[in-house]
This record gives structure tokens, C-alpha cells and sequence, in this order.
């Protein structure tokens, strides 16, 4: 590795231990959820009715983390803090794994 | 501007899937001509990178939150199909592991932030710069780079939230999926991101760009690529 890809490295890591930013700023400035990602309860608390086609798609995927967090929806700040840090780990680790897989299918050897 | 499962309708998630894989599969031809073996840390950085600053929710406060997503600056650095590459795979480990997007709205998701952004961003950066290799005018091209593509990549996803109650209703004239029509939904996703985020993913290809330009100028793809006869 590079001296200056070492240095892109770290960048990345403290990115990622600074990402529960991402959750802590939007509670002190009471931001609610993105605009058209509300889970399927709150946006029938939103309309007064549940789109059909919505309730059973919605339920197709079950992530093995799902929102980063890994404690689910009352978990305490530090529990969404560590698993937030956690995720941003796995997902560097995930795609890191992923774009090897693709290189390994488009690099010619010979070059 | 992740798009859960549920908000798109089958006939606009299957094509969008279509678009998506015709993308990919074209990018993946170009960067077997061109990649070689010591591209791919920074195939596997810019991916990661996407990542990440797609957890930074910014918040509007007492509103909404929203992200940036890098696709701007990595077309600039890395071109914009190699961009189409590193985005898209960040997007499907988020739906698949994190459940940030859905899996039906993947194709979608990834055209959305992996396909327009980039290509919206790079052709800004390339107009506006005209030959600038530094100054204001380079950074100026950076800032509008980042801020276009984000801008059109949520009008985009707008729309597709948008067409959904013209596509599918049930027999009580309710929406099937996403609810809310047009005149709703693209305001609403193209106005936040021009008012905040689009403004942060401005500052992070500016900065980004700077960055790299003091530390590795031969590798920022749009400045290397001449056009027309040397």
C-alpha cells in the first residue's frame, strides 16, 4: 500500500467513528425522517390508511441490521452510537469484499 | 433518498432494474479495457467513502434529514462509469445487509444515486470548467458539480414517488404504493436536497477535489482525459 493510500485509509476509518454524527445531530435538531422512507407504520399514522401494495412489499426483506442498528427501535443512544460506528466498519468491510470480487472479474492479468 | 421496498409499484421498479443492469453491464466492459490491478484500492475507497457519507444524515431542523452521496467527486476522480460501479455496490450492501432501500427498488436506488448523479455531476464539472486546471473557476465547476447532480438525482426520485398514485390505485381510488402525486413529491425531494444537502455535497467534492489535487494531481480522471486532437 501507498504512504498516500495509508493516508486515505485512516480517513475512512475516522469518517467512520465519526458517522453516530448522523444520528445525533438530527435528534438535537428534532429532524424526523427522510421524506418518503417512513416505515410502513408511520406513514399510515400519516395518511389514516395503509396503501395495499405498499403493506406487502414492505415486508419482504428482513436486514440483518437494519437502520445500522443493532439493538432495534428503543435502543439506548449509547447502544445506537456503538452499532452506527459497528456498521460503518462492516459496510467498508462488505463493499470492500464486493468490489474484490468484481475486480477479480474485470482485470486483465496481462496488462 | 434511499427508496424503501413498498413505495415503487412493479411497473416501475422491473424497468428500472433494466436501466440499471444495462449500466452496469456497460461499465463493467469499459473498465475491463482500462482497469488494471492498481485501481482497484481506490475503486474499493470510493465505494467505501459512498458509504459512509451517506450515514451523515444532515437535518433540517425540526424538518427532514437527508445525505450526501460522493457520487460527484468520485466521477471526477475515478470517471463516471467507474463511479456507476463503486455507488451501486454501496447501495446494494445497504439494502441487503442494512436495509437502507429496498431490495425490489435497488434498480431504481442505484439509478437514482449510481446513474444520473454520476453523469449529471461529471458532464456539469467538464461544462463549467472549460480548461481550468486550478482557481476559482475549477472550484466553482467542483461546487456546481456536486449540487446539480444531487439536485436532479432527487428531482429524478421525486418523480419516480410521484407516478406511483397515476400508475396504481385500488378499487377505492386509494394509492396502491407511494401516496403522494407529483405536485408533492417533487418539491418536496428536489427543494430540501437545493436548499441543505445538495449545498453540503457542493462542499464535500470542493474539499475532496482540493485534496487530491494537492496530493495526487495525476490521478483525478477529468483533469487527465484530453479531449479533441493533442
Amino acid at each position: 500500500m501507498t504512504k498516500s493510500q495509508k493516508k486515505l485509509w485512516t480517513g475512512l476509518f475516522i469518517l467512520a467513528v465519526l458517522t453516530p454524527l448522523g444520528i445525533i445531530l438530527p435528534e438535537i435538531f428534532k429532524a424526523g425522517d427522510a421524506w418518503g422512507e417512513w416505515g410502513p407504520d408511520k406513514l399510515e399514522k400519516l395518511l389514516g390508511y395503509m396503501p395495499e401494495g405498499l403493506k406487502r412489499l414492505a415486508a419482504l426483506w428482513k436486514a440483518p441490521v437494519p437502520g445500522y442498528n443493532f439493538s432495534g427501535e428503543g435502543a439506548s443512544t449509547a447502544v445506537q452510537v456503538i452499532s452506527y460506528i459497528a456498521s460503518g466498519l462492516i459496510g467498508i468491510l462488505a463493499v470492500g469484499v464486493l468490489i474484490y470480487l468484481i475486480s477479480r472479474l474485470i482485470v486483465n492479468n496481462e496488462k | 433518498m434511499h427508496i424503501p421496498d413498498g413505495y415503487l409499484s412493479p411497473q416501475t421498479y422491473v424497468p428500472l432494474y433494466g436501466v440499471s443492469l444495462i449500466f452496469w453491464s456497460v461499465a463493467l466492459r469499459k473498465m475491463k479495457k482500462e482497469f488494471s490491478a492498481r485501481h482497484i484500492p481506490y475503486l474499493a475507497m470510493a465505494a467505501a467513502f459512498s458509504f459512509l457519507i451517506m450515514m451523515f444524515n444532515v437535518p433540517i431542523p425540526g424538518g427532514t434529514t437527508g445525505h450526501a452521496v460522493g457520487a460527484g467527486i468520485i466521477a471526477i476522480l475515478l470517471g463516471p462509469w467507474t463511479a456507476v460501479i463503486a455507488v451501486s455496490v454501496t447501495l446494494i450492501i445497504q439494502a441487503i445487509v442494512f436495509g437502507d432501500g429496498g431490495i425490489t427498488a435497488i434498480g431504481a436506488n442505484c439509478f437514482n444515486m449510481a446513474v444520473v448523479m454520476p453523469f449529471v455531476s461529471y458532464g456539469v464539472f467538464k461544462l463549467l470548467r472549460g480548461n481550468a486546471t486550478g482557481g476559482a473557476r475549477l472550484y466553482i465547476a467542483a461546487f456546481l458539480s456536486g449540487y446539480v447532480g444531487l439536485s436532479v438525482a432527487s428531482t429524478v426520485t421525486g418523480i419516480e414517488f410521484g407516478i406511483q398514485p397515476l400508475i396504481a390505485s385500488g378499487p377505492d381510488g386509494r394509492p396502491l404504493y407511494a401516496p403522494y402525486p407529483l405536485s408533492v413529491a417533487v418539491p418536496a425531494m428536489a427543494l430540501e436536497h437545493m436548499l441543505l444537502f445538495s449545498v453540503v455535497e457542493g462542499i464535500i467534492t470542493v474539499l475532496l477535489l482540493r485534496y487530491f489535487l494537492k496530493h495526487e494531481p495525476e490521478s483525478v480522471y477529468a483533469l487527465s482525459i484530453k479531449e479533441g486532437p493533442k
